[in-house]
Formats: C-alpha cells, sequence, structure tokens
C-alpha cells in the first residue's frame, strides 16, 4: 500500500493561489541595452595589441572576445588563436584572472557604478591551438614488471611508445595502442631510477641504482654502445641535451649522482667529457637548459649553473634551507619535445630539424622578446624559488611560499604561464610563472603528492600521489576534472604523452596503467 | 644460599668498615696474582674447571675489546639502502614510519582464502554469566527481586548511550570500566597506535557479551584508523578496521589488541 500525502496546508495552499496570481518579473532575463565599454587589448607583456574598441556588455562573452580580438589582428578564420582574458579593473590595482560569465556585474562589484564607457584593460593570453581532452577511463593496465616502477616516459614521437623503468633491473618499452609489451631492455643490475627519451626519440638514456647509465635504441630494444660508468654512487637523474645544440653529429647527456657530481657523457663514444664536481652532496635533479647551461639541484641546498660546453660553473645559488628537489625549466616542453609538436610536421632536412627545435625552444623562453629561460628549484624547506638568470641574476623573481610541507615536484605549463607544484602537504599548487603569484591550490589527495603532470595544452594537469590514485585537474578553474582510482598502490609515476591523448602511470602494483579518454 | 639479602641490611642499618675501599682497591689489585698462581698451581679437576672458566671469561673480553676498537674508528656509517625499490625522489629519505604498508599486506593476504577467517588468537576461555555479571539486590522483598546483574569486566559503551530509568535498566555497565581507547599494534609493521575504539564485533564468549559491548581477552573490535591513512581500492580513505583483544584489560587496565591484517 502506497503512503497517502497529507493535504497541503492552508499555508500551503494560499501560497500556491499567489504564485498563480502573479506574473513573474523576468526583466533582467531579457537581453535589453546593457550599454557598452571600451575593451583595451594587450599582450601579456603589457603591449597594446589592437586599437580600443567600443564593445556591448551583453555580447561580452569571453569567446565573442576573442574572436572580436582575432578579427581585429587580421587573422583568417583557419588562423583563429583561442584567447583566454585578465581583466584589469580600471583605476584600481587588482587584476581578475578568471574571466565571469556576467562582467558588468564583476565591475560592479568591485566599485564601478557606472563602468558605461570606461576602458577596460583586457590582457590576451594565447591558447594552444590544439584542445587535451582530459582522460577519464583506464585503457589498460599492463602487467610485466616484477618491482615496483619508479620511472616512466613518453617517448616525443608518438604516444604510443611509453618507457618505463623498475626496480627489478629493468627498463620495459610498451605499445600504449595495443596495450602490450614491446620490448625488455636488461642489462643494469640495479634498479632503474629513470628512464628519459632523447629530444629526437631516437635514443632512450637510463641510470640505475648500479652506478651505471646506460642507452639503448628504442625502435629495436638493443643497447646502444657500452654502459657508462664512472660515477662513484647511484645516478639519480639524466637530461639530454637539446636538440638544436647538438654538435659534432653526436647528442650528449648530463647524469647527476648520489656521488655528488654531474657527468657530461659523449653518447656516440660513451667518454666522458666533463665532470662538473662541486655539489657536496647528492645531486638530486639535473636539467639542460637551451642555451647550453645545465642546471642542478642538490641535497647540499644550491642550485648550481654549469656551462655545458666548457665544463665550468657559471653561478651558485644558495637560497634554499633545505635539500633542492626538483628543478623545472620553462621550457622543458619545447625541449623535451624537440622538433616535434601538435602539427605532427617533421622537417625533412637536418637543418629544418634543428631550426624548428630552435624555434620552439625561443617561442617557449622568450619574455618581452628575449630569450629569457626561467627556472623554478622545489625544496624541502617548503618553498620554491624562481629563477631568472638573463633578467634577475643570482636573485631569485619570487619566492612560492604556501606550501606545508617539502615540495617534491614543479613542473612548468607547455606554454609557460603556470607553475603546478606537487607537495607532501597532500596539494597541488598552481602559480604564475610570471611574478610568482599563488594562484590556486588543487585539494583533494589525502597522501603527499609524488609526482604531476601537464597535458601539452596546458589546460589540465594530472597528479600522481601516494594514495594510489591520480587526478586530472582543470587548471584554469582549479577544480577536479577526474579521479582515476585503479592503481592498488602508491603511484611513483605519472606522465601525459606530448599530443596529450595518453597518460600513463606506474607505482608499487609493478603494474603500466595508461589512462585515455 | 642466603635466605634474605641481610648483608644489605647490615650495611644499610650500620654502614660499613671504615677501610672498605681499600681493601677492596686491594682485592681488586691482587686479582691478577691469584689468576696467575691458580692457573700455575691448581692440579687435577679444580684445574680444568679453573681453565674452561677462565677461557669463556676471555672470549668475553676479547669481544668487548674488539667493540671498543670498532666504535673509536671514524669514518662513514655504511649507508642502508632499502629494501624495497623506491623513485630516486625517495631514496635518502627517512622513512615516514607510516602504517601505509599496511594496504598492500592486506591485499596479499586477502589473496590467500584461508587466512581470511583466521585471528591471532583463535582460541580463549569462555565466561560463564556467573562471572561476567554480578546480582544487585534491589527494593524490600530482596530475594525476589534480584533481576538486575552488574556487569563486572570492562566494557565499550557508544557515544550516544544514556542510561535508561532504573527501573527499566537490566545490566548496569559501570562508568569505571568503560573504555573509549585501545593500543592497536600493527603486526608486521610493530607500530602501535592509541585508536579510538568504534564498536564490539564479537564477543567469542556469547552474543550477549556482544550486545553489551564487554572487551575480553579475544574479543574483536572495531577501530578507527582514518589516521594511520590506509586507503581502499577505490582511493576512498579506509577508516573502520577490526582488531582482536590481547590482554586481559580487567586485569591490565589498559586495552591492548592486534590489528587484524
Amino acid at each position: 500500500m502506497s503512503t497517502v500525502l497529507p493535504p497541503p496546508s492552508k499555508r500551503q495552499r494560499r501560497e500556491e493561489i499567489e504564485r498563480t496570481q502573479t506574473q513573474q518579473d523576468v526583466t533582467p532575463l531579457l537581453a535589453t541595452d546593457l550599454g557598452s565599454f571600451k575593451a583595451e587589448f594587450v599582450d601579456s607583456d603589457g603591449n597594446q595589441m589592437a586599437d580600443v574598441i567600443e564593445v556591448n556588455f551583453a555580447d561580452a562573452t569571453e569567446k565573442n572576445i576573442s574572436v572580436l580580438l582575432n578579427t581585429l589582428l587580421g587573422r583568417d578564420r583557419e588562423d583563429f588563436t583561442p584567447y583566454r582574458f585578465r581583466i584589469h579593473i580600471p583605476g584600481k590595482d587588482i587584476i581578475v584572472d578568471q574571466y565571469p560569465t556576467n562582467l558588468l556585474g564583476l565591475l560592479q562589484k568591485h566599485g564601478i557604478a557606472n563602468p558605461f564607457e570606461t576602458t577596460i584593460t583586457l590582457s590576451a593570453e594565447p591558447q594552444a591551438v590544439f584542445k587535451v581532452q582530459a582522460v577519464s577511463r583506464m585503457a589498460h593496465r599492463i602487467p610485466g614488471h616484477g618491482q615496483p616502477i619508479l620511472a616512466s616516459q613518453f617517448s616525443p614521437i608518438s604516444s604510443s611508445i611509453l618507457a618505463t623503468g623498475s626496480g627489478d633491473n629493468t627498463v620495459r618499452i610498451w605499445d600504449t595502442d595495443t596495450g602490450t609489451p614491446k620490448y625488455t631492455l636488461k642489462g643494469h643490475t640495479g634498479w632503474v631510477l629513470g628512464v628519459s627519451f632523447s629530444p629526437n626519440g631516437g635514443k632512450l638514456a637510463s641510470c640505475s641504482m648500479d652506478k651505471t647509465v646506460r642507452i639503448w635504441d628504442p625502435e629495436t630494444g638493443k643497447p646502444f654502445g657500452q654502459d657508462l660508468k664512472g660515477h662513484a654512487k647511484w645516478v639519480t637523474a639524466t637530461a639530454w641535451q637539446p636538440y638544436h645544440l647538438w654538435r659534432d653529429d653526436t647528442a650528449r647527456l648530463a647524469s647527476a649522482s648520489k656521488d655528488g657530481t654531474v657527468r657530461i657523457w659523449v653518447v656516440n663514444t660513451g667518454r666522458t667529457e666533463h665532470v662538473l664536481s662541486g655539489h657536496k652532496d647528492s645531486v638530486s635533479c639535473v636539467r639542460w637548459g637551451g642555451t647550453d647551461l645545465v642546471y642542478t639541484g642538490s641535497h647540499d641546498k644550491s642550485i648550481r649553473v654549469w656551462d655545458a660546453v666548457k665544463g665550468t660553473l657559471v653561478s651558485q645559488l644558495t637560497a634554499h634551507g633545505h635539500w633542492v628537489n626538483h628543478i623545472a625549466l620553462s621550457s622543458d616542453h619545447a625541449l623535451q619535445t624537440g622538433y616535434f609538436d601538435h602539427t605532427k610536421e617533421v622537417p625533412a632536412t637536418e637543418e629544418g630539424k634543428r631550426q624548428k627545435a630552435k624555434e620552439r625552444f625561443e617561442n617557449a623562453a622568450k619574455i618581452n622578446g628575449k630569450v629569457a629561460e626561467r627556472f623554478v628549484s622545489a625544496s624541502d624547506d617548503f618553498t620554491m624559488y624562481l629563477w631568472d638568470l638573463t633578467n634577475n641574476g643570482n636573485k631569485p623573481v619570487a619566492r612560492l611560499l604556501g606550501h606545508q610541507n617539502k615540495v617534491n615536484h614543479v613542473q612548468f605549463s607547455p606554454d609557460g604561464t603556470m607553475i603546478a607544484s606537487a607537495g607532501w602537504d597532500n596539494a597541488t599548487k598552481l602559480w604564475n610563472a610570471r611574478d610568482g603569484k599563488f594562484l590556486k591550490s588543487l585539494r583533494g589527495h589525502v597522501a603527499p603528492v609524488y609526482q604531476c603532470a601537464w597535458s601539452a595544452d596546458s589546460r589540465l594537469l594530472v597528479t600522481g600521489s601516494k594514495d594510489t590514485t591520480l587526478k586530472v585537474w582543470n587548471a584554469r578553474t582549479g577544480n577536479l576534472s577526474t579521479d582515476l582510482p585503479g592503481h592498488e598502490d602508491e603511484v611513483y609515476t605519472v606522465s601525459w604523452s606530448a599530443d596529450g591523448k595518453v597518460v600513463g602511470s606506474g607505482g608499487k602494483d609493478k603494474a603500466v596503467r595508461t589512462w585515455k579518454n | 644460599m642466603p635466605q634474605n639479602e641481610y648483608i644489605e641490611r647490615h650495611t644499610k642499618l650500620y654502614g660499613k668498615r671504615l677501610d672498605h675501599e681499600e681493601r677492596t682497591r686491594k682485592k681488586a689489585a691482587r686479582e691478577g696474582h691469584k689468576q696467575s698462581e691458580n692457573a700455575q698451581n691448581l692440579r687435577g679437576l679444580r684445574a680444568k674447571l679453573y681453565a674452561k672458566e677462565r677461557h669463556a671469561q676471555k672470549i668475553q673480553m676479547r669481544k668487548a675489546i674488539k667493540q671498543h676498537e670498532e666504535r673509536n674508528v671514524k669514518g662513514a656509517a655504511d649507508e642502508k639502502e632499502p629494501t624495497n625499490p623506491v623513485p630516486a625522489y625517495l631514496l635518502d629519505r627517512a622513512n615516514p614510519t607510516s602504517a601505509k604498508a599496511l594496504s598492500s599486506q592486506i591485499k596479499n593476504k586477502r589473496a590467500e582464502k584461508a587466512a581470511r577467517f583466521s585471528v591471532p588468537i583463535p582460541k580463549v576461555k569462555g565466561i560463564s554469566e556467573e562471572e561476567l555479571f554480578k546480582v544487585v539486590k534491589t527494593g524490600k522483598k530482596v530475594a525476589k527481586k534480584a533481576w538486575k546483574r552488574v556487569v563486572t569486566k570492562p566494557t565499550f559503551v557508544g557515544p550516544d548511550f544514556t542510561r535508561r530509568p532504573v527501573k527499566y535498566e537490566r545490566f548496569i555497565r559501570p562508568m569505571g570500566l568503560r573504555y573509549k581507547k585501545a593500543n592497536v599494534t600493527h603486526p608486521t609493521l610493530n607500530v602501535t597506535v592509541q585508536l579510538p575504539i568504534l564498536g564490539v564485533k564479537k564477543n567469542p564468549s556469547n552474543p550477549l557479551y556482544t550486545q553489551l559491548g564487554v572487551l575480553t581477552k579475544g574479543t574483536i573490535i572495531e577501530v578507527n584508523v582514518s589516521d594511520l591513512g590506509i586507503v581502499t581500492a577505490s582511493g576512498k580513505i579506509a577508516w573502520g578496521r577490526y582488531a582482536q583483544i590481547t590482554n586481559n584489560p580487567e586485569n591490565d587496565g589498559c586495552l591492548n589488541a592486534v590489528l587484524l591484517v
């Protein structure tokens, strides 16, 4: 027997009658003439892009304004670049990051009672012309490794090649399209701590607890040359020389070790070119910049910058109060992917490839029309520093305060506008890469966040954590886009392929997982 | 054998001889001579026993000397590498003493079906109702109104419990014997944490005891493990886990339990 609802009370009946008798006021819903404002477009360096133009408030959605700006710049419809706008509140020192749905309301909220006919400055940030879809499902779970997976990287050539290094002393190459193992690269006698593809995708370097670095050919799965011996303790990280800097028809590789030295190897001959010694403790991170500078961070609290050609120390930065855990360059993405970009057009000649790789680097590192590579260092002292050696010298641009525990991993977005940092305080934080201002905190993990990776279009961020989940975040709104449970244990490594199609992750549960949309 | 510590008593009462220090020093100084004399002059079984004793002493002495020598050596302590593979960024870090190893262990354990129902203390002594309950006699007609019972063992009482009116309260659980927290040990990690109790899952003696929340040895309780940061396969924080009581709380005044992994 179903429950019989009691009849409506007298009050309810009265309200019902009242509602039917009065007409709804729909005037605010109707699009009336809201008036207009004058829009001034500036680029991220503050230069005016187009003439000031009058825009109707009713039409002032972000998409419309983006189209308007493209038209003003005289572009063809095919070449339209999507823009994001930051709004400078006139007469105040406030910049609103998020474009609101109701621009008029926002201005009125900031005390501009009558915003009509005022000039509003909109700084336009170009967005990637392609869009990466947030990964939402596990595509494959590929068992194979016998021990936890410690490192992973996608080939810059395509998202179908994923390399992982594991505690079972092997490096494995997987085909992510079919979810099958491709090659097992055996040779190391200790855990493989890091894997990295060369910027042209032709070689794979792996570093290990057995104090050696090995080079492999990912096409055939065969070792390339001898193992590179020389370090006295385990090798923590490697960095390839950027493609446009390759000299004498050979690539070079920098490897950082626990013994406090960094070695630069000539890959084709296996010879040590330089031994960069000076750090007093384990070198935790090494990066090779696009201007032939090698950046190293160490457990002795210092960051050192070396000239890779001469093998000399350029500068020593001692701002951190504890171990330096990680360093990220503003041009990291461009350098790692070399001459590959979203158009999938590979130049035919060697010259063209170098030219393109150089152009991509310069685009990524350019600030105010000047190539200035920035880098950010994350430390155990809960802070990060943003450095710009060309403009600021040995003084940091900003100190990034906000984490409440050790910062483990830091990453520039591929377009160089944002910095993501992952820490032991279970939070991932987003920072403005230009001035180091705090933007957003991405909360949701319940255990330390070990790694994070940006999508190629800089709109999404994936984080892997000790709490066994991956989470995809919308970098713009700071909202959780998708939660990806599925790992059975801690996630040690996560990477997003250069074309944004696949996310690969590995961890303590020994199985590689790939995630797709 | 002395029947009592009468010598200590005497020294406490009357103090030591005035030349006690001098005598002990001299005795110690002569020790070497005495040993040498014994070693040279003892014959037969005594010599044998003496040699054996001396041999053992010398082994101990050499060991002690070696230890002292090792202590004096200055140098880098040999680095201990972690046994489980960890990424480069976790190397050199003092392993946070988290009970995280739990989850993988639990998973491995669950795979074995036989282990699913095994508990650390499989057999416990049953407790009779006579032992557990004390009869409270109320009212004038004492012999008739003996229906009220006091629980004599420790109990767990939920946070929102209110006592019933006196007239209807059949079981009284004394305030002094109520427990809210248990010292829970993780068996493989050897970590002991004090955790709040969520409930009594099963008292093996009697279902009635389970209902009353009686805590005796072997009782399965549910504890709040959210502090330990254990995560389920779907990424949610696990917060309730079962543990078995390993001590006799009524004797010890505390509650020790071992987590069921």
